[in-house]
């Protein structure tokens, strides 16, 4: 244990605004060891684990009032109705939407991804047109692009970006002023650098040019507050299970003129008003895109993990976690040969990195052995790790739970790596 | 760190520092990449087969310890050896690395991974190479990938 250098001494888990033990105690899954330590769970951009509230709406709907939606004139049913579209609001409360008309709830952020390019972009985009993507896309904001592109005779124009992880907007610029644009799609928050894109910035100069936005907010939702109506995104996409719900579900947001004029993205139950087999009339939003029974209690528990979050308050979750990931940050920097993938002055909830001579496959194994939990590998974004010239790197990821001394915990584990690898 | 230690052995750590036959077969015989998709890793090997005898093995790419230490080992291991024991060998290693079975002779220091056996999601890792060879053999032209 030589290499290993004394413990500074922190104001651990206490945040101004936050009850850390609290929020900690809701949380049954976290209560564990993993190879007989306590598991210290910094995999939370990968998905997030759920609090006690959650777990008990999903299992509280099962055990006492599920039934199929939107069709039975039953009891059971009727409640069922109630709370899946009491969720719905919920979820236009969170985003600021104007209507719950605007909230089409999906299987995740992928599907909400897809169904955009398929129903928008398979109707508004030719041979010829461009989409405009950034260089830090995750795999879904990407490979449903390229689909239709090749599908329709499109080109896939990609936003480069710095090496400190930042879009260089006058590329951006460039490629809008081509005059051949037909939507641009931005991640928000980046899964593999952290990055925080100017979003809103994005969206002014792409609608100076007429040209409408989707922003992937898988990342963004859980770490800071987002208005739709105030970044006047066309389309918002995210997944219930980085916010605290359960997953198998997602929502798109999309603004309700471009929606409506939109075709169904696929067809069956749910989404029409009539049928005959001459011809069926689709109903309105948002059943339109919603066909099929959908995953009803997992719906009503992003409801409740959304209620969870808002009694916390976003600010304060954001506060938090701005605080861990500058002590992380700085204790990784501490360590020689550890290189920081993503390094942008915006930047929120995770750290990327790698170590000389070291694979990130090994720092994840000789970590999950000290009972921490990261990602390593390329995050669904290969191109960023191509972009940076690594195979891939380690991530540590927080969420509002964590805290200061599993940050000590993480770099303690890191020193390890380093002196096993000696 | 004990349990660790059973996992990255000196011959491993020394194998992932200083690969053995790291390099390209300009011409060889046979080649093939293998892909790891959990983790992005790539493996490209080189075999020059001549008589039904591996008379040179070699290998590149980007890996874990566990993936790049093994792709060393199994060159040493293979190196002379005619294609027929290949699959008789892989199959003896893939035993040692997921099973709790005695080490088989003949094994020689192939054997010090059997480590990876408590760590189910580096198995793969540890058998990419064997892959690509077995590929090689079958004269694939799209990258193995382990899945
Ligand atoms: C930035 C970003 N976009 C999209 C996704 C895809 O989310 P899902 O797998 O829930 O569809 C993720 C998940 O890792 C992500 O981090």
């Amino acid at each position: 244990m030589s290499a290993l250098p004394a413990l500074s001494t922190v104001p651990i888990d206490r945040c101004a605004d936050l009850d850390l033990a609290r929020i900690r105690a809701e949380f049954p899954i976290l209560r564990q060891r993993v190879h007989g330590k306590p598991l210290v769970y910094l995999d939370n951009a990968a998905s997030v684990q759920r609090p006690k509230a959650v777990i008990d709406a999903i299992s509280d709907c099962y055990s006492s009032y599920y039934g199929n939606i939107h069709r039975g004139v039953h009891l059971l049913s009727e409640r069922s109705t109630t709370a899946y579209e009491g969720a719905r609001e919920k979820v236009r409360a969170f985003l600021n939407a104007a209507s719950v008309q605007e909230i089409i709830f999906t299987r995740n952020t992928t599907e909400s991804i897809n169904l955009v390019a398929s129903s928008f972009g398979g109707s508004v985009v030719k041979a010829g047109d461009e989409i405009v993507i950034t260089g830090m896309e995750h795999h879904s904001n990407i490979v449903p692009w390229q689909m239709l592109c090749e599908r329709t005779g499109a080109a896939l124009k990609v936003v480069p970006f710095t090496d400190a992880g930042e879009l260089i907007l006058e590329e951006y610029e460039r490629l809008l002023d081509s005059g051949r644009v037909k939507l641009v799609g931005v991640v928000h928050l980046s899964n593999a650098l952290g990055t925080l894109n100017p979003v809103k910035a994005m969206i002014e100069m792409a609608h100076a040019r007429g040209v409408p936005v989707l922003v992937d907010g898988a990342q963004s939702v859980p770490h800071l507050a987002v208005d739709v109506r105030e970044l006047d995104c066309e389309f918002y996409a995210f997944s219930s299970h980085k916010i605290y719900g359960p997953a198998g579900v997602g929502v798109l947001y999309g603004k309700k003129a471009l929606l409506e004029a939109m075709p169904p993205y696929q067809g069956g139950g749910d989404m029409i008003s009539l049928v005959t087999f001459e011809k069926t009339t689709y109903a309105d939003l948002p059943n339109k895109f919603e066909a099929g029974t959908p995953s009803i209690a997992d719906v009503i528990g992003l409801g409740a993990a959304l209620d969870w979050l808002n009694a916390i308050g976003l600010d304060a979750v954001a506060a938090h976690e701005h605080a861990l990931l500058e002590y992380t940050t700085a204790r990784l920097s501490e360590i020689p040969g550890l290189r920081l993938i993503g390094t942008a002055r915006d930047k929120a909830a995770l750290a990327s990195f790698t170590m000389q001579g070291i694979h990130p496959h090994d720092i994840g194994t000789i970590l999950d052995r000290e009972g921490v939990a990261i990602r390593a590998g390329h995050h669904c974004a290969q191109p960023v790790m191509q972009r940076y010239g690594v195979p891939a790197t380690a991530r540590a990821s927080f969420a509002v739970y964590n805290t200061h001394d599993e940050a000590d915990v993480l770099v303690k584990a890191l020193w390890k790596v380093k002196e096993l690898f000696a | 760190m004990n349990d660790l230690r059973d996992l990255y052995q000196e011959v491993i750590l020394d194998h992932n520092k200083r690969p053995r036959n790291f390099r390209i077969i300009e011409q060889p015989t046979h080649r093939a990449e293998g892909v790891n998709p959990l983790c992005g890793d790539r493996i490209n090997v080189y075999l020059n087969i001549e008589d039904e005898v591996i008379k040179d093995i070699t290998f590149q790419g980007a890996g874990c310890a566990i993936s790049s230490a093994s792709a060393s080992l199994m060159t040493e291991a293979l190196k002379g050896k005619p294609i027929g024991e290949i699959e008789h060998l892989f199959e003896a290693f893939h035993n040692v690395v997921t099973s709790d079975c005695e080490c088989p002779h003949g094994l020689g220091k192939l054997s010090v991974l059997a480590g990876v056996r408590d760590y189910p999601s580096r198995v793969k890792c540890a058998t990419l190479a064997w892959h690509a060879v077995r590929a090689a053999l079958e004269e694939h032209k799209e990258p193995v990938a382990t899945e």
